[in-house]
């Protein structure tokens, strides 16, 4: 649990001195969320329809920004061989770094969240399910995003390629998410859709670590 | 006493045969150290030892053990120093070698050693500076610096003495004799002649297929 800790403090610290990056993502989430108003005219009936949608798909459009990052530079610096080589399992080593990229992109992105509900006008009955959904929902991405980092470890124009990859494995948290939101909102019941959204989490949680840690080790090899 | 040796072992990248048959044997306090031109698999075969790189065929043994069966014991007992020296140039050197450090089972030693491991390489005096003002020399003292202070026997370095000024290399071969006296062994790739006694020299030019073909029906057996 200390080297789990200490791998999470580590990428905590990089994302921390190396700037923006989190900053960056939130700020995209807001700007792209800020242009619907601007494309679909400013009528509050029409954007209290969409808002849940765009801005659980910003949510995912941003979080998948950051993804590229994940293992692309310790793969260059010929970190990743180290944490390969290093005597805990892969597994729990990209389980940490995953957990710190959520730290530093979904948990902002949830933060930030009720702030566009109110700029889209949406129903004050969805709020707490909005954070409810990102806070359930974001983790999954940056659980699924791993595969597709580590996937495209080595390859160039990785970037583009992780969104071909992993954006229609997105879908299901999105259906789930926007679902949840909207039966809060209509005034029906909401704990169907929790648990499926918590269900693609925990799923996600099993099973993703072990697919990005056989991806690393296929790209250190 | 541990020993270390392999058998037969055949090495494919990107559907070439790189070697092929190679075998190797050494025990505590021995040093092998891999010659052979560019691109016959020196390189390769130390990712091999370290478990980076699977082989085709043959296999590794560590005290008459097969390595690959139980994979996170052995690399418990390696240090591996490649192409990369895995600096974060936004860490300083302090805090690059204490999670380097952390992540073995002696952490709290291996972190207790780090500073008596950079004075080794006289770099005590760089502990607090971001790795990004480091000079490759410097780099790679921090990254030799990273398997002095927490303890295993077995050490693989591909081209250590990279960037290294004449200085640091007498060090390095200091470093190492000791790691050999205390029953330790080394495995190393080199193109500069390093002064180390009583090597074992393996020439993996020898065990390359320069033949295309060669390969194309080695891998047609299936191996």
């Amino acid at each position: 649990m200390g080297r789990f800790l200490s791998i999470v403090r580590r990428d905590l610290r990089l994302a921390l001195r190396q700037g923006s990056d989190s900053v960056m993502v939130v700020m995209f989430f807001v700007l792209t969320v800020v242009l619907f108003p601007f494309g679909i005219g400013p009528e509050g009936n029409i954007l209290a329809r969409v808002a849940s949608g765009v801005i659980f798909v910003a949510a995912l459009l941003a979080s998948m920004l950051s993804l590229e990052r994940l293992f692309q530079t310790d793969y260059e610096d010929g970190s990743l061989e180290l944490l390969t080589l290093s005597p805990m399992p892969l597994e729990i080593i990209v389980l940490a770094k995953i957990t710190a990229h959520w730290l530093t992109t979904g948990l902002p992105l949830m933060i930030a969240s009720p702030l566009l509900a109110v700029l889209m006008n949406m129903d004050g009955n969805g709020f707490a399910m909005l954070m409810l959904a990102l806070l359930l929902g974001t983790p999954a991405l940056s659980l699924i995003g791993a595969i597709g980092a580590a996937l495209v470890l080595g390859s160039r124009r990785g970037g583009v390629l992780i969104s071909l990859l992993v954006l229609p494995l997105f879908v299901p948290v999105l259906i789930f998410g926007v679902g949840l939101i909207e039966a809060a909102i209509g005034g029906f019941a909401v704990k169907s859709q929790i648990l499926i959204l918590s269900g693609i989490l925990f799923a996600c949680l099993a099973f993703c670590p072990f697919a990005a840690a056989a991806a690393v080790r296929q790209s250190v090899e | 006493m541990a020993t270390f040796a392999g058998r037969d072992l055949v090495c494919i990248r990107g559907e070439r045969l790189v070697f092929s048959k190679l075998n190797f044997a050494m025990e505590s306090g021995g040093c092998l150290t891999l010659i052979g031109h560019n691109g016959a698999g020196k390189s390769s075969l130390l990712r091999m030892m370290a478990g980076l790189l699977h082989a085709a065929s043959g296999d590794m043994l560590w005290d008459d053990q097969v390595v690959s069966d139980d994979m996170d014991e052995h690399r418990e007992r390696l240090h591996y120093v490649g192409h990369h020296d895995a600096i974060k140039p936004v860490l300083t050197v302090e805090e690059n070698l204490k999670f380097w450090a952390g992540l073995r089972s002696d952490a709290s030693e291996a972190q207790a050693n780090f500073k008596e491991a950079l004075d080794i390489f006289s770099i005590g005096h760089l502990i607090d500076v971001p790795g990004r003002f480091l000079s490759a020399g410097q780099k790679r003292r921090a990254n030799l610096a990273r398997i002095i202070a927490s303890k295993s026997p077995l050490w693989l370095l591909d081209e250590p003495t990279t960037a290294l000024d004449k200085e640091s290399i007498k060090k390095l071969e200091d470093v190492i004799e000791s790691h050999r006296a205390n029953g330790g062994m080394v495995v190393l790739s080199t193109h500069s002649d390093m002064n180390i006694k009583d090597q074992q020299i393996l020439n993996v030019s020898e065990f390359s297929a320069a033949r295309g073909h060669e390969s194309a029906s080695l891998l047609a057996e299936g191996i």
